[in-house]
């Protein structure tokens, strides 16, 4: 009803019709993928990430746009609640607002964070060990200096 | 006590190479020919020297928009097919003294043009002029590869149609990296982007996004002025000359002002218009 007053008191243009042709032309241009390809990627999209979170499917939205020279794919998928998992380890619930961005993989993070850690730890002793080592040749007259001394 | 160096001194200062730009579109009959005849003209008016190459072989064209169709005697496959030499196919404006014409043959096709041979003849023009504009024809075959081939930087020109605007978006992708890429929005007709009956320049760009480099209206002016052969930016009294001339500033980088989105006439202009203005 109000969209027919709408109508009536200012009808719209053809350039609307004109900017939305446009759009969808160049998106299949752009992707060579039909709307209805574009559709069905998108419910796929959905299932994935349900399988982890819970999602507002009503509110999903995948669109695509064009940044410079690529295309970007922007997916708008809103969390309803995080899906609760019987392994999951206690710290989990407290990451998402530490780290809202990758709370599906947030259940792995904090071993390899730990493995992250400790990985660089050896490296630093490591590294002198090698300055020595290249420093050896100009050290070892010293040590043969110092060698024949008690002999 | 140092050994003799050779003086630099006495050397000619050479001449920085010229800038190679083509004027391209994707869709036909957008104006391309209009809008390189009249940046080529606003250039050579401002004392830069312009070479404008009709690329457009097989529909030539260009010559016909300068209105130096009767000078032509050479055309671009003699020079490439060493059939005559560059001075004898350049055609010098009947107005512009900077300004040079060498035009496109017409019974030729565009599969007859050396790709490479296009690229070395854009090389030596621009050893010589400043400005070496090239009209490419429309399509993204052979002929538009030859046109593109040896430009650095290269003009879009749009209409606000969807058509166009796609095939625009299309030759955007095809150009790939150059040093620069403008946009031309052509043919506006403001009253109806008032009504919302036409996509504005602001739709355009939304999808080109590319700098902007002056707008022009569609106007009669347009229409008269290659009836006669006299390209309007030559035209002191004309507005479209005006945002011509403004485009060729922009390109040479002496107007640093942002393009003007035409309007619509006034009420006053209109009676002017119909009392026998400008165009006739």
């Amino acid at each position: 009803m109000i969209d027919f007053f709408k109508k009536l008191f200012k009808p719209e243009g053809s350039s609307s019709t004109a900017r939305e042709r446009l759009r969808l032309v160049l998106l299949s241009d752009h992707l060579s993928l039909a709307p209805d390809v574009v559709e069905s990627l998108k419910l796929d999209l959905i299932a994935v990430i349900s399988k982890y979170v819970e999602v507002d499917e009503a509110a999903c939205d995948v669109t695509f746009e064009r940044q410079d020279s690529a295309i970007a794919m922007m997916a708008n998928i809103p969390i309803l609640a995080m899906k609760t998992r019987p392994p999951s380890p206690p710290p989990a619930p407290s990451a998402p607002p530490s780290a809202p961005e990758p709370p599906p993989s947030s259940f792995g993070t904090p071993a390899t964070a730990k493995v992250a850690e400790e990985a660089p730890s050896p490296k630093p002793p490591a590294a002198p060990r090698r300055k020595r080592r290249r420093r050896r040749p100009g050290v070892t007259p010293s040590l043969g200096s110092a060698a024949p001394a008690p002999g | 006590m140092h050994d003799v160096q050779p003086e630099p001194v006495a050397a000619p200062i050479p001449k920085p190479r010229g800038r190679a730009i083509v004027i391209t579109s994707g869709k036909g009959g957008v104006g391309k020919t209009t809008t390189t005849a009249n940046i080529g003209a606003a250039l050579a008016r401002s004392g830069a020297s312009v070479v404008l190459v009709d690329a457009d072989v097989g529909l030539r064209n260009l010559d016909i928009v300068m209105g130096l169709e009767a000078r032509v005697r050479h055309h671009v496959l003699d020079v490439l097919e060493s059939r005559a030499t560059l001075d004898d196919a350049l055609v010098t404006d009947k107005r512009v003294s900077t300004l040079r014409l060498l035009a496109a043959a017409q019974t030729r096709e565009k599969d007859d043009v050396d790709t490479n041979a296009m690229h070395d003849l854009v090389d030596t023009l621009r050893e010589r002029f400043d400005y070496v504009l090239i009209d490419c024809p429309a399509g993204i075959e052979m002929g538009f590869q030859n046109a593109i081939v040896g430009a650095d930087e290269a003009i879009v020109v749009c209409t606000p149609e969807v058509s166009a605007v796609r095939d625009a978006d299309r030759v955007v992708g095809l150009l790939g990296n150059r040093e620069k890429i403008w946009l031309v929005v052509n043919r506006l007709r403001p009253a109806l982007v008032r009504k919302g009956k036409m996509l504005s320049v602001d739709d355009v760009n939304a999808i080109l996004r590319l700098p902007l480099l002056g707008v022009i209206a569609d106007e009669p002016g347009v229409i008269v002025s290659t009836n006669k052969g006299e390209p309007l930016a030559l035209d002191d009294t004309s507005p479209t000359g005006a945002a011509y001339r403004a485009i060729a500033g922009r390109i040479a980088g002496t107007d640093t002002s942002a393009p003007v989105i035409p309007t619509e006439p006034t009420a006053m202009q209109r009676l002017g218009a119909f009392f026998g203005g400008s165009a006739r």
